[in-house]
């Protein structure tokens, strides 16, 4: 990638950028707070000289325009709920603020679409389509999220083994391109072979192709009946065993999910609640929809069936009431939250390998757990191959604990790697997983994506420094 | 030890529809749930099984398809369930309900300690628990939100009360109403019941009762008369506090100050 100069933001670049938002909506350098230098990880930080919270789409023109002609760089941020320092400004420079974008334009019951700004939350998301019987299905942890974020990570979430990801509920975009153009990727329909796919090129860019200024969501008619059934077993090798057997029972469950004992009792603590069981050594979660009680019945009957007939689950736990579904699934929704605050600090991987290699590469974390002496909690998407690893600092020294990071993270990738795996199912690249893109992709690939930036940001003002150099 | 835990089958969402012309709650017969507070309940039963050998029989009032909050109840671990049903019984307010629940559980032998939830959440009268014991003439606590110790002759329970925490020694047989605490109801075993296999839960009709006065049961033994009914209105408004941290902490005080809650 080109090297590229770029201007440090003077005075009067501050003057003519304030006249492109509200007074209130322009921020400038120590009136920024630190919590805009870094995301919720928070292992990479750099100071933005300005951040402008914009409402609309002209002001975002009237802001790339500037920053393009003046080579400043700009980085856009939502929620700031991000894991690999994706709306982190490396370089200084703009940050463009969305999270003000938070209309709900339109819900277009002929279309089954519901159009959005950018700095709508995933959970008003829900709150909004799901009372009028609509369903959006991509479910990632972070509700408080913004869809613009969702649509720049292609966030994925629990229901996506039998739902798909951000990408496969996303129709079109309308984008402001670093020059300031504004364009439509993607339309209203359901099929598209109308030339390369650019909106799938934008989605899961993170900002360094385009800005998200509206994005128009697929939704479908909400299921009627949900279930979630918690499988407990006795050791995390036999939960592990279990995944791909319940996805070839062809029992179709919306979610699969894989934890352990000691995650659930971090988030016991961290909500200061009690799981409804914590006897066993892992558990799966499995979840299934249904247009009514017979047909979700059916479906979670032959399930529960092959987990205590063929699979050695020690019982077969029912989630079957609001109250129950929380009690479960606010634990799994806070896993995160809860091993953060059980350490001094964490770093994460979050490699997506084939469903039939997941049992492997966890109980390969439990060995690098051993053999560096470290804790390495995980949890997960075990039903489409996503894992959340974490790796905890606790007691160890800056210095060895980033030595030891080094290390693990160059095995757990070169794993990824061996077992045909990815350097990362849905939080991105961002600033920390670059060169672990570039060992597990090749060269090659890595040029096609240098190539399609240049093609998009030329002056490479646009997150710069993030996915690729 | 013999416990009795009553329990009741109630609408699975809160966003209950009554009859504009009748004023009558309209039941879905296929959402609903085992009324959560008797959830709590169950869980206290079942932890008291696990520290000393008891054996926990459900009792349910309630028409035939309450029969499935007493099969979860057994898929939870209780041991035998009852249920009372006949049109003799319907129409009963809190006074006839207690009176016949304490008909029912008569029929269900010795008991030591019976458990019923705080409240339901379709009545929200949280009288039936006492009324029961009232009936049966033994002691009762209400609002415990956990049991401190139980022996063969009394139990040691911790009540919360609007502002005071009471902690009560009470001899058994007693009757006490469980809020909820700070435990969380375990979930039915699928394992259990296949086990159980269907199950056949037996159901005390008015022939079955020792007291045949039917004047004490049902519409008839009900002195409550209900007026009208109606939705609670909803409240969604929602104020949106901008601003700094300070800026909003200061803002939130004064909005608190001006309601006078702080």
């Amino acid at each position: 990638m080109k090297e590229v100069k770029y201007n440090k933001i003077n005075q009067e670049d501050l003057a003519y950028l304030k006249t492109l938002v509200d007074e209130e909506n322009f921020l400038c350098s120590d009136e920024i707070s630190e919590d805009f230098h870094k995301d919720e990880l928070g292992t990479v930080s750099g100071k933005p000289d300005v951040m402008l919270y914009v409402k609309n789409t002209m002001e975002i023109v009237n802001i790339m325009k500037y920053a393009n002609e003046h080579l400043i760089p700009v980085v856009v941020r939502g929620s700031g709920t991000g894991l690999v320092g994706s709306c982190v400004p490396l370089f200084g420079g703009i940050i463009i603020n969305t999270s003000k974008m938070n209309r709900i334009i339109e819900l277009d019951e002929a279309n089954l679409t519901l159009t959005v700004e950018p700095g709508v939350l995933l959970m008003e998301i829900y709150d909004y389509v799901e009372p009028r019987g609509y369903f959006y299905a991509p479910d990632p942890g972070e509700k408080s999220a913004t869809i613009g974020g969702n649509i720049a990570t292609n966030a994925g979430g629990m229901r996506a083994v039998k739902y798909g990801v951000t990408r496969d509920w996303v129709r079109a975009l309308e984008v402001v391109l670093p020059n300031g153009d504004v364009e439509w990727l993607g339309r209203k329909v359901v099929k598209d072979s109308t030339g390369y796919p650019l909106k799938q090129l934008m989605i899961g860019s993170e900002g360094t192709l385009g800005i998200i200024t509206k994005a128009i969501l697929r939704l479908e008619p909400k299921p009627v009946e949900s279930i979630s059934l918690l499988v407990p077993f006795k050791t995390e090798e036999e939960g592990l065993n279990a995944v791909p057997e319940i996805i070839k029972a062809k029992v179709a469950p919306t979610a699969i999910e894989f934890f352990e004992r000691k995650t659930i009792l971090f988030a016991e603590e961290y909500l200061g609640k009690k799981f409804p069981d914590t006897k066993s050594d892992s558990y799966i979660l499995l979840t299934f929809e249904g247009k009514n009680k017979t047909e979700l019945q059916a479906n979670y009957q032959t399930a529960a069936d092959v987990c205590l007939e063929k699979l050695g689950a020690i019982d077969v736990f029912i989630v079957d009431t609001d109250e129950r579904k929380e009690s479960v699934w606010k634990a799994r929704g806070a896993f995160l939250e809860a091993i953060k605050a059980s350490t001094t600090q964490m770093d994460e991987c979050d490699v997506v390998v084939p469903r039939s290699e997941i049992a492997n590469y966890i109980k390969f974390t439990y060995e690098l757990a051993k053999k560096y002496q470290i804790r390495i909690p995980s949890f997960g998407h075990a039903g489409d191959g996503n894992l959340h690893i974490y790796i905890c600092k606790d007691t160890y020294s800056d210095e060895i604990f980033k030595n030891k990071l080094s290390a693990i993270f160059d095995e757990m990738y070169q794993k990824a790697k061996e077992v045909g795996g990815l350097v990362s199912g849905e939080h991105g690249i961002g600033y920390a997983k670059k060169n672990y893109m570039k060992q597990v992709l090749g060269e090659n690939q890595i040029k096609l994506m240098q190539g399609i930036k240049s093609v998009f940001d030329p002056n490479c003002i646009l997150n710069p420094g993030k996915v690729i150099d | 030890m013999n416990i009795v835990v009553c329990v009741k089958q109630v609408p699975a969402s809160s966003d209950v529809k009554i009859d504009p012309v009748t004023g009558v709650l309209i039941r879905d017969g296929n959402n609903t749930k085992m009324n959560p507070y008797d959830l709590y309940g169950l869980e206290t039963a079942l932890r008291i099984k696990e520290q000393n050998s008891a054996i926990i029989k459900t009792i349910s009032m309630g028409p035939t398809p309450a029969k499935a909050v007493l099969e979860e109840s057994l898929w939870m671990g209780c041991d035998e369930s009852l249920l009372i049903s006949d049109r003799k019984f319907g129409g009963a307010d809190v006074v006839a309900t207690a009176y016949t629940l304490s008909q029912g559980i008569r029929k269900l032998g010795d008991f030591d300690l019976i458990i019923c939830g705080k409240q339901t959440t379709d009545g929200d009268t949280a009288q039936v628990g006492a009324e029961i014991a009232e009936y049966l003439q033994i002691p009762h606590i209400a609002y415990v939100e956990k049991v401190l110790e139980v022996t063969d002759e009394y139990i040691v329970v911790r009540a919360s009360m609007d502002k005071t925490i009471e902690t009560f020694k009470v001899k058994l047989p007693c009757l006490i109403t469980i809020d909820k605490g700070h435990i969380t109801p375990r979930l039915p075993s699928y394992k259990r019941g296949k086990e159980l296999n269907h199950i056949d839960i037996p159901i005390v009709t008015f022939a079955d009762v020792i007291d045949q006065d039917e004047t004490h049961y049902g519409l008839k033994g009900s002195p409550t008369q209900v007026e009208k009914m109606f939705p609670p209105t909803k409240n969604t408004d929602k104020t949106i506090i901008n601003g700094s941290v300070q800026e909003q902490v200061d803002i939130l005080t004064e909005i608190l100050k001006n309601k006078k809650y702080v």
